[in-house]
């Protein structure tokens, strides 16, 4: 049992360690809530951490978790208190995207924190070569592309995108290849200059690593185009982001909430900010790009779910 | 037979008038008699799933004609329906779980897994996964007032994907999918309710109970169609009070949704009482059961009943919280990004340098966090100092097998075989009684006669087409000319056995590769093909 605090006129000889079982008392449901009285009681912030804590479990639910609903709740009704849970998400270097029963505590990595994923983490060999590390990331920007194919999916917040790893490697290599053919059409010489290989098409990349291979142990084979994504996807659905629903065609998934609400708030955006810095403007008048073949007899993307043609 | 000779004849007689045909002449009796059409052509449109289901099994990689994929795509919506609640849809694995046992009376003598496999593929045929909008389309015609004929777009899904409060994911049946399912094609929403309960009761009355438990479930489809309509309609003012109309369309829908609610609950409980006296009086152990059944699609209707009351009861708060919060919410202004055209596209063009600092922005943001994990220094000491498990390369040591010597229980020793073999090794041209040669194996060892028997019987039978696979010239035959057997051990018939020799047949193209195998073990083997 936690002792019971000092009257107040012994309380200027307090020790830090009475301060703390203060502290611990206040979290006794029966005292009164930072609501009724306007400062923020050391209660009150241990609960704003706690809140922060569940939402750095991104696959528990608030519907899961009688505890973790009711801070959401609270978050929700009790606005001091959803600024204090903010300043504490903020402080440790977390951008909260969204406080909702659907999603949770969503919250983002800012660049700096200890809590972002660097690519050389992510893959060791991504480390060092640079055509994995754009194989990485393409994956990961392929994967959000299939799930919302169309800009209204990324921006219905009803709407539910359903990948497989397969289907994703034969989309982008789809359009690989129809890059491919322009290029031949068009009579360019693709092939990169030998001293420079970081001005070689990002495409080129793509079309030249295998789809598959055959390993010892019946896994995939990691440097393979569907190896890159089945690890994308799988550190996806640890991120709380994906969830399968079948081993059909190299893995199928669903998405979640979170992982439309990351893609549509924080990453397409620093991705558009990227090519802005390179001096490409992207325009989109809002109309989906992915068009249904012109007369059907083009074959579509196998696999890949969509009745759409890459390019 | 009268529509073609009209359809024949329309334009012969317009011609013979002398009237060019400009306009085609309209079947049927007005655009209210086209517009019944289109309704049932809409109603026959939302089977062809169903139909589909069958055609296309045989597409599926296996042998699954023996399912019947319509029965279980029915099911499924059956399922669906009765499962779904008014916050939550039906749970996938739930379905699949109480479709599993259909499939497997099926095909009982398949797998569980296959059962598993087709149970699943049948919900998604439904929720048609394949196409963006899972939905499914047709097509139908239909003459304007004006006489021309113009082509319509029918979409509709039989079986959709929500997602739920708690994040997961659930199904819905649409209200096409419980018209298939009723069969009441293109009926109202209330007339249908009232109908259904009328023939209940009739039927109760009549003692009919079959026909009643029908009923009944017809009744509850009805409620839940009920309930889906008011759902959506709550749902849409979430979303946008704007999109639903609050003036009149929603409060009259409410009060009568309220007055049938009061009314129906009069209905059921009567419904109920007589059943349970139904229940109470019936001799028949069938018909008492069936009652029983009914007691309970009863009760569960007035709890949907209830439900349904309490949800009209919280709309109008409902809409006058959401007007608040939407009216006084900034407008979203995010038209969403196109992820394919404006990145992915853009991106792949570019020199790989450039791109991978694109995607790499993308992964950056995109990838999720990750909690590093934090290391307590006692369990840090703990690891560093527990000695490194051996890894054996050639892993675990066998144990030495205990061999017991199993005794030599053959009825005839390998020396027996041999000379038994060599009796028989007979030249081609000089076949012989099987009485001398048991007389002369008879000479050697009395036990050899037997041995000798054996292989003659069985070379009344001799495996021609293994000898000339395995590349043998040379093959042992018995036949039986109708001799008996004079001999003190043996009767039966006394064979003429011979050796025939084996020639390869003048054949065209490839020859069997003909490298011969050691003779005696082709011999052995040749004989135990024969056993």
């Amino acid at each position: 049992m936690i002792p019971e605090p000092a009257p107040p006129a012994e309380g200027e000889h307090r020790t830090p360690v009475e301060t703390v079982a203060d502290a611990v008392g206040a979290q006794d449901p029966t005292a009164p809530r930072a609501a009724s009285a306007p400062q923020i009681t050391p209660g009150d912030v241990s609960e704003a951490s706690r809140l922060v804590g569940f939402g750095l479990q991104p696959k528990l639910l608030p519907a899961r978790d009688a505890e973790y609903g009711a801070l959401v709740r609270r978050y929700r009704e009790d606005p001091p208190f959803a600024r204090l849970a903010d300043a504490v998400a903020a402080g440790l270097g977390l951008i909260v995207l969204e406080v909702s029963p659907r999603t949770g505590m969503a919250v983002a990595a800012a660049e700096d924190s200890v809590f972002a994923v660097r690519m050389g983490e992510y893959s060791r060999r991504a480390a060092s070569d640079s055509g994995d590390r754009f194989l990485h990331g393409l994956a990961h920007l392929a994967v959000a592309a299939l799930a919302f194919p169309r800009p209204e999916d990324l921006a219905d917040d009803g709407y539910l995108g359903r990948i497989s790893v397969n289907g994703v490697d034969a989309f982008v290599r789809q359009a690989c290849k129809r890059l491919a053919e322009r290029a031949e059409a068009e009579g360019e010489i693709t092939d990169p200059a030998s001293d420079a290989p970081g001005l070689e098409a990002a495409w080129r990349v793509y079309t030249r690593r295998s789809a598959t291979g055959a390993t010892k142990d019946a896994r995939r084979l990691s440097g393979s185009t569907t190896g890159i994504i089945g690890k994308a996807v799988s550190f996806l659905v640890d991120s709380g982001f994906l969830q399968k629903i079948s081993d059909d065609s190299g893995g199928t998934y669903r998405t979640t909430a979170r992982y439309q609400l990351q893609v549509r708030e924080l990453a397409a955006s620093a991705a558009m900010a990227e090519l802005l810095e390179l001096g490409i403007v992207p325009v989109s008048d809002g109309s989906a790009s992915l068009v249904p073949p012109p007369d059907g007899s083009e074959a579509l993307a196998a696999d890949a779910g969509l009745p759409f043609h890459a390019l | 037979m009268t529509t073609i000779a009209h359809q024949i004849l329309a334009p012969l007689r317009a011609g013979l008038t002398g009237v060019p045909g400009v306009s085609v002449p309209r079947p049927g009796a007005g655009p209210a008699g086209d517009e019944g059409l289109a309704r049932r052509l809409r109603a026959l449109a939302c089977t062809a799933p169903l139909h589909d289901l069958d055609a296309r099994k045989s597409n599926l990689a296996g042998e699954y004609a023996v399912y019947g994929m319509a029965e279980l795509g029915l099911a499924a919506i059956d399922l669906v329906t009765l499962y779904m609640d008014f916050d939550t849809g039906a749970d996938r694995d739930q379905i699949l779980a109480k479709l599993l046992p259909r499939a497997a009376a099926q095909a009982p003598e398949r797998p569980a897994e296959e059962h598993l496999r087709v149970s699943r593929w049948v919900l998604e045929s439904l929720i048609n996964v394949g196409s963006v909008d899972r939905g499914f389309r047709a097509v139908y015609g239909m003459f304007t007032p004006d006489g021309a004929y113009v082509r319509h777009d029918y979409d509709f899904k039989l079986i959709e994907e929500f997602p739920g409060r708690d994040g997961g994911i659930y199904l819905r049946a649409t209200d096409e999918a419980v018209n298939v399912l009723v069969g009441a094609l293109d009926t109202d929403v209330a007339s249908a309710q009232i109908a259904a309960e009328v023939k209940l009761e009739v039927l109760i009355a009549r003692g009919r109970l079959a026909d009643a438990q029908l009923a009944a479930e017809q009744a509850r489809y009805r409620t839940v169609q009920y309930a889906e309509t008011l759902r959506r309609a709550l749902d849409a003012t979430r979303r946008n009070v704007r999109a639903v109309d609050w003036l009149n369309a929603v409060p009259d829908m409410i009060a009568e949704a309220l007055d049938h609610v009061a009314d129906r609950y009069r209905h059921e409980t009567a419904i109920l009482t007589n059943i349970r006296r139904a229940r109470d009086e019936a001799e028949d152990a069938q018909h008492k059961r069936r009652a029983a059944e009914l007691v309970d699609i009863v009760k569960d209707c007035i709890r949907r009943h209830t439900q349904l009351q309490s949800r009209l009861l919280e709309a109008g708060p409902l809409f006058r919280a959401e007007q608040d919060r939407q009216a006084f919410a900034t407008p979203a202004a995010r038209a969403g990004t196109d992820l394919y055209g404006q990145l992915l596209a853009t991106t792949l063009p570019l020199p790989v340098e450039q791109a991978g600092t694109v995607v790499g922005a993308f992964f950056a943001r995109g990838a999720g966090f990750r909690a590093p994990g934090s290391v307590r220094l006692c369990d840090l000491v703990d690891a560093l100092l527990t000695p490194p498990v051996e890894r054996e390369h050639l892993g675990a040591e066998l144990p030495e097998p205990d061999l017991v010597a199993t005794p030599d229980d053959s009825r005839f020793s390998e020396e027996q075989l041999e000379a038994a073999l060599q009796i028989l090794d007979l030249p081609p041209d000089a076949p012989r009684r099987l009485s001398g040669l048991l007389a002369e194996a008879r000479r050697q060892d009395p036990e050899l006669p037997y041995l000798l028997a054996l292989l003659a019987v069985h070379a009344a039978s001799p495996p021609v087409g293994v000898a000339h696979r395995q590349g043998e010239d040379r093959l042992l035959f018995a036949v039986d000319d109708g001799t008996p057997l004079d001999d003190p051990e043996f009767g039966g018939a006394d064979l003429i056995v011979g050796t025939a020799v084996l020639r390869e047949a003048p054949r065209q193209g490839h020859g069997e590769p003909r490298d011969k195998p050691i003779g005696v073990r082709s011999r052995t083997s040749g004989v135990a093909d024969a056993q």
